[in-house]
Formats: C-alpha cells, structure tokens, sequence
C-alpha cells in the first residue's frame, strides 16, 4: 500500500483548515492535510498524497542534493566513458 | 483463533483443472518434468512454455455470471467474445473480428458494424452519448477501409428521462453526422421502467462501401512494419473517470470524440502501405497492440518515450494508479504501416487537425510472437499484457 | 514534465548507477537483496528496472503487500459483511479482486451486493453522510503508510457523531513481518531495501535493530526507480565496505523521526492485536491493529457478526514461500497455469503489487533477452 504521488498545494479551502487544493501535473484534487497540522505546508510547497491525505512534506533541498548525487555520478560516468573512448593502450 | 476450518472448493477445481493439463502433456510424451530439482533457467523455461500453452489453450468463459471485466475490452471480453458469440454464431465473415465485417453484396463491397454506448455521465467535457455513437460507428467503419455512408440508431429510454436532454443527445447526432459526411437513415425506440437503461442507452449500425483492392487487417502486420498513433492516448477515459465526480478530480481536460473518416481517407491516399487501422476504443492502445500480437503471430516493441500523453492525462493516472496505455480513446487510431512507408504516412496524418501530434510508437518484431513489450523510459524492458479486469484504481 | 517523478526516471543516470553498481560486486559472490515493499516490486517491474542489475545481485520480494498477507478467513468475513442488509461495503480497488472461499467483492458485486469502489476512507466517510439509512463499512487494508489516514477518518466520523459508519480493519504493522523474515531459518539476505513510506509515519529508527542485532544494512528507498538503484548502490558500499546501518535514500520525504500527528492518530484510535494471522507467514504476534474501545462505535467487527472462520491456504498455493522470498514466481508449481491474473488462486497474483502479478504482469521475458538496455 505504498502509492504516494508528489503534488503541489495551491491554496487552502476555505472555512476548512483541514483541506487543501492541490496540483498533480494539472490535475487538482482537494486533499486533507491534517496529518501535517504540526507544521502545514503552504501554497507552492510540494506534499507527498496518499488515498486522499498528505502524508508528508517534501524537502526541496533534500529533493536538490539527490539530484546532485545522480547528478555528479552522471558525469562521472560520462567522463568515464570519453576517457575510455579517447585512450589507446596499444 | 477459531476451531472451524474450511477449504476453499474453487481451488481443488482450479487444480483439478491444471492435473488433467499436465495428465495430457504427459500422455503426448511433450511433458519436461523430472523428480530432480532442474536448474532455475531451465526450470523459469519449462514454465513460461507452460504459460504460453495455457494462454494459447481453448477459451472458456469459467464464470457463471457476467462481471464488470466482460465489458472492460480486455482479456474477460476477449475470452466472452470467442467462447460464446465466436462459437455459437462461427462463420468465415465473423472470425476475423475485426472493427466491422467485409461483406460482399451483389458487386459492391461493403463493411458493416455495430455498436452500443452505454457510458456514464450522458454529457461530458468534450460531448455527450450522441457524439460517441455517430463518431465511433464512423470511426469502425472508417478503420476498415470504407467511406462511412449510413447509419442506423436505436434508444433504449428510461422512464422519467427527461425529454430536453434527449433532444441535446439527438442535437448532438445530428451536428456529428453532418460533420462526419453520414445520414442516420432507420431507428428505434424503446423505453423501459425507471431504473434501468440508466437515462439513455444508443445502439447504432453503419454501413459503408469499400473501394478498390483495399484488405486492411491486423494479421497483415509484418515484422518491420512501424506502428503510429494518431495523437495523444486516453484523453476520454480519463475524462470520464473525472466527469464521474466520485473521484473529486478536478483538470481540464476533454474526451478526443472525433470521426476519423476524413484523417484515414488522408492516410490512405498518401500511402500505399497501409497494413491495418484500428480506432483505440475500451481497453486502449495496449489491447489493440496486444490484438496485432496475436493476430499476426508477432511481437510488438514499443517505445514509452514515444507514446504522446497529455500531462493532465498523465497526473490523473500517476494519482489513480492506472495506466494511460489502457484508458480509451474515442478519437484516435493505431496504423500499422510497411517500414518504407512510415514517414509518408506520419506526414499525411499531421497534415490534418486530428492527426497533429502523431506518432511513430515502435515496430512489430518477429520474437517473441504473440507478446508486445515496451521499453520503458527508464530504459528497461517491460511486457504490455491483455487488460486483466477493470482498470481499477490501484491505490498502492 | 512531472517534478520529483520524471527526474528519477532518467535513462542515463540509471547506467552510471548500474556500473557502479556492478564495480562493486566482489567476483564470484552472490547477493540477495529484499525489498520489502510491494511499492518497490511493482516499480521494479513496471519499469524493468532488473535490466540494469548484474546477475550477481538478485531482489527477493518480501511481504510488504498488505492485500498479499490477507488470509482467505478474513475476506470472507469481509464478504459477510458486504451482504448484511442495508450495508454499503468500500474498498481500494486492490481489494476487489482477492478471492476468498466463494469468490471476490467483484463476483459478489456482479450478484448485486452493493460493493463501491473508494480512492480515500474519506469517499467512504461522504458515502456514508449522504446515504443516513444505510451502514457504511470501509474495508480498511494497509501498512502504517494508510493506517493514519484511517485513524484520522475515524476521528473526523467521530467528531461528526455520524452513526453509520464504520470500519472492518486489517491494517497491519510491517517490523513483525520483517523480523519473521530474519527469524526464518530457510532465508539468507544480504540486505533491506526499507519500506518508503511507511517511513514517511513510523521514521527510520523502527529498523535499526536489523543492522544491530542482525547485521544487515539497510536503506530505506524511494519509489521512483532512481530511487532504487541508488538505494541498491548505497547497499552495496555498506556490504563492500563490511558496515550494516540503517540509510535514508528517501530523505526528501522521509523524515528520520517520523510524522509524529500520524502516529498520535494511530494511537488514539487503534491498538495492536495480540495476535493476527499473516498469509503464509502464519500467526505473528503484535503485528495487526484493531479499533480501540473508545471507538467501539466505529468497529464493524462489534458492529456486525462475522463468520470469523479460518480458512487453510490451499495446498498447492505456495504464496507464503513466495512471500518470504523463498520461491520465485515461477518456481511455484501452480504459478501460470492454474494460477494467473485472471484466476488467481493465491493474493501474490492478484495485486498488482504481488510478486507473482508484477513477473506475470510485466517481467515474464526479462532474463531471456539480451539485456539491451544496458547494451545499447
């Protein structure tokens, strides 16, 4: 039971703090973020939607610095793989 | 923790089932197993030969009641097809089973087909029951290689159904028809009591000739041959999924209803090498891939990079858990063309509105028969099996 | 372009990984690695994600699918109580198609039994509002990844005094079936790919008595399939270095401590059991909740009388093997005859997320072809 899909909150729903609008590629669904109460992402910030709840927040610096460690073994391996295309050992 | 226990029957009949297959195999001396442990490639081997067997075996409907599966157009409505209606009504016009059957009458050569529509909201973003039933009656017919000429449509009413949103269905027809270039010539009416037909059911027949030598037909296809689609994938299911309003969906998005006749008179006249069409209705690309598979006795490799799929397509299906491959279309084909002819035939198709964003998705294969795979954007390798069930929302 | 989804699918990261992968598999070793979660089996095959693994690592399936672990008792009680008068019984899709001694939620629905299909516990919380004289049943299944949305549905039907709603709960707690793994005399593993989000709820540190006391490392991984090769790789630097300690590849959603609300939530309306039956794996002590008294209100189990029958696992079904990554797929001998998507005899086949369904569903041919991923 693990599908959790990454979607941007758009606004809150008024009258109900519990809910919050968000965005999946262009698809928005209204969501309960009350698993979230002790620190409530905002418009903008991205959250993690399981059957209809955010079940956490996702850390942008962290979502960067995983990239950058794909990212940096990407071009490693690409300068590996010129090095290796350039030299000659005969 | 309770004292009574209890086996489930339906198993022992399952394997029941499977001892006699096994019995049989060992009978025509074909049977591998051996008392030792085989070792694990040999063994996966042995097994997936059995899989294939099985799937190739006779098929039998093995429920007693229909289910929701029988109408998803995948492997249930497959099995219904063949077992039931195939094997009572059998006769060389029908096996083909292809979008309409190819008559000759007198001297002409025509195709017929027939349809229902049943869907559920009546109106949604994009048209309404009535352009679905003109649209894809043309689009059966158009996909076989016939001018779409005329048609025939039936009600089925339901007591209570107001009699405004009739004429917005019929509205509806009349504006696809002309658009489409067909009269609708004979009908029906019947009603029935409240709580059936759900508002309104349409059955609709069409006709329309054949000209010259034309033999589309999926058992054509050839390894080599590349396949195309005609635009972006499961734009209609997915707005009907959303349209439903159970879901709390919101996006913008729109059902691609469309009649391909002009699009396919385009294609056709532009390339000779026009193997088969098929419009991608219930069960989606990956069910009309899968009827190319087996009808050719080919593989079928397709490349997910390629596939074109709107974003909110593609965001309603990420949070559902579906698969775009196998949501339906209303508006869109799947060609299989000669390798030669693929970019004539990409050109014919973007050159007409319907036709702007197609694509070339990959190519039939020679092994291994009868499977299609895809490559998945991550670079892997993956099959694209028959649609087992509805494609229910996987939640996990 | 979706963010934080196609950034993980990149094809040319996955080869860089792969080889790295690769360099670091000592010559002449094999490796099994466990992904726990049925999340990870699933993307594993959705997206053929074994193309870029040597054949010296091997992923064994664990039991980390919940519809998987179900027994047959329980979906026939779940059964019963679909066909009580007046009730409306929801479900996640998963569910609809797990068989139980006389057929699925979808057979019984095709007889009529009023059977609907839910996306949240919160569709099943507006079913029940709009539909005052009928009894709303939410078949509740999952981890602690869905317990919380659950425990916070409960509370919000509470808070409402809604007085037909209620839950038949069958969710379960993923360290007990980890640790039965690890106790399993017949399994060797080399390491965990952790479940990601049931971490999201219970954090990170439920895990560290598998590095400490059994000297497995582990990284709790992602689901895109970047996320998991890299978590793969992350296990192979720990056993290439000698190290076993617990990881977080999925920190960008992960917090190391948990999601404290979630597991308040849990804990004001669900307890654990003393005991509960676990498909194949058998009974497994503290491994399951149930709703609290406080919400007996809420508890179809009180609410209803159910059968409460155990049912054995066919004979033939090896599901539990196949759950504690003992057989492979297809080295079940009912696997792809008698058993397959259409005719499932075990709940492995019948969830997408089964290991049998995703082989069956996806990976049939992988290792029969020439791995043209990484070669072309």
């Amino acid at each position: 039971m693990c599908l959790g899909i990454p979607g941007e909150v758009i606004e809150f729903v008024p009258d109900q703090p519990d809910l919050a609008r968000v965005d999946v590629s262009g698809v928005r669904r209204v969501i309960n973020i009350g698993l979230l109460a002790d620190d409530p992402p905002k418009p903008g910030e991205w959250v993690l939607i399981h059957v209809g709840f955010a079940l956490s927040k996702i850390d942008e610096a962290e979502a960067a610095a995983a990239m950058q460690f794909l990212e940096g073994i990407g071009q490693a391996y690409e300068d590996e793989l010129a090095a290796l295309a350039e030299s000659r050992i005969e | 923790m309770t004292a009574d226990q209890q086996n489930a029957g339906w198993v022992a009949d399952a394997l029941r089932v499977h001892e006699e297959q096994a019995r049989e195999e060992e009978a025509r001396g074909t049977r591998h197993g051996s008392p030792q442990p085989l070792p694990g490639t040999v063994r996966e081997e042995l097994v997936l030969e059995r899989i294939d067997r099985a799937r190739r075996s006779r098929p039998r409907v093995k429920e007693e009641r229909i289910t929701m599966s029988h109408g998803a157009g995948g492997k249930a409505t497959q099995t219904l097809i063949e077992a039931i209606f195939l094997d009572e009504f059998r006769n060389p016009l029908l096996e083909p089973l292809e979008d309409a059957a190819r008559l000759q009458v007198g001297g002409t050569r025509l195709a017929l087909t027939t349809d229902s529509y049943v869907v559920s909201p009546l109106f949604f973003p994009g048209g309404s029951i009535g352009d679905l039933a003109v649209n894809g009656t043309v689009n059966d017919l158009a996909v076989s290689g016939a001018t779409p000429q005329y048609l025939s449509a039936g009600f089925i009413l339901e007591e209570g159904f107001p009699v405004a949103d009739l004429t917005r269905i019929v509205r509806s027809m009349r504006e696809a028809a002309d658009a489409a270039g067909v009269q609708i010539v004979t009908g029906d009416t019947k009603v029935v009591e409240k709580g059936k037909a759900d508002g309104c059911y349409i059955n609709t027949a069409g006709v329309g000739t054949i000209g010259n030598e034309l033999d589309l037909g999926v058992a054509n296809a050839q390894p080599g041959d590349a396949i195309i689609v005609s635009g972006p994938i499961g734009d209609h299911g997915v707005t009907i999924m959303l349209a439903r309003g159970e879901l709390d969906i919101e996006a913008d998005l729109a059902s691609d209803t469309a009649p391909l006749n002009g699009l396919v008179a385009g294609l056709l006249s532009a390339s000779p090498g026009v193997r088969a069409l098929r419009d991608a209705t219930r069960g989606g690309v990956a069910t009309i891939l899968n009827e190319i598979a087996k009808a050719a006795n080919v593989g079928v490799l397709v490349n997910e990079n390629d596939i074109p799929v709107r974003p909110e397509v593609r965001g309603a299906a990420e949070l559902l858990g579906i698969d775009p491959m196998y949501v339906a279309c209303e508006g869109r084909l799947v060609a299989v063309v000669k390798q030669d002819q693929a970019d004539q035939s990409l050109a014919a198709l973007r050159a007409h509105p319907l036709g702007e964003q197609a694509a070339v998705i990959g190519q039939v294969t020679a092994d291994p028969p009868g499977i299609v795979q895809l490559k998945t954007a991550f670079g892997g390798t993956r099959i694209v099996d028959l649609l087992v069930g509805d494609p229910l929302p996987r939640i996990c | 372009m979706m963010r934080f989804v196609d950034e993980f699918r990149d094809a040319d990261k996955a080869h860089a990984l792969s080889a790295k992968i690769t360099a670091l598999c000592e010559p002449g070793r094999q490796y099994k690695l466990m992904e726990v979660c049925g999340g990870h089996t699933h993307t594993i095959y959705k997206h053929g994600l074994e193309d870029y693994l040597p054949e010296q690592i091997t992923l064994v399936h664990g039991p980390g699918c919940p519809v998987c672990v179900i027994p047959m008792g329980r979906v026939d009680d779940a059964m019963a109580l679909a066909a009580e008068p007046d009730v409306i019984m929801t479900s996640f899709g998963d569910m609809m198609r797990v068989p139980g001694s006389n057929g699925s939620f979808f057979d019984a629905k095709a007889q009529g039994t009023d059977i609907r299909m839910v996306y949240s516990p919160l569709d099943s919380l507006k079913i029940a509002r709009k539909n005052p004289d009928k009894r709303v049943v939410f078949m509740a299944i999952g981890f602690e990844t869905t317990a919380p949305s659950t425990a916070m549905t409960v509370l919000r039907a509470a808070a409402e005094g809604l007085g037909n709603f209620s839950i038949f709960c069958n969710h379960v707690t993923i360290v007990p079936a980890i640790k039965a793994i690890l106790d399993s005399p017949d399994l060797r593993l080399d390491g965990f790919l952790g479940p990601g989000h049931v971490s999201t709820v219970i954090g990170c540190r439920p895990y560290e008595f598998i590095a400490r006391d059994y000297g497995k490392p582990v990284v709790v991984a992602g689901f895109e399939p970047l996320d998991i090769l890299q978590s793969i790789y992350m296990l192979m630097l720990q056993l290439s270095r000698g190290e076993s300690k617990v990881e977080n590849q999925y920190s960008r959603v992960v917090p190391w401590d948990g999601n404290t609300v979630a597991l308040k939530a849990i804990g004001q309306t669900m307890e654990l059991r003393p005991y509960f039956e676990w498909r194949g794996l058998g009974f497994i002590s503290h491994s399951a909740l149930k709703v609290r008294e406080q919400f007996a209100k809420f508890d179809a189990e009180l609410l209803f009388s159910v059968p409460g029958v155990r049912v054995a696992d066919p004979k033939a079904c090896q599901c539990g093997e196949v759950l504690k990554g003992v057989l492979k797929p297809w080295e079940c001998k009912v696997f792809g005859t008698a058993c397959t998507p259409e005719t499932p005899i075990g709940t492995c086949m019948v969830s997408p997320e089964g290991a049998c369904a995703a082989y069956y569903n996806y990976g049939r041919l992988t290792r029969h072809r020439v791995k043209e991923a990484t070669t072309s």
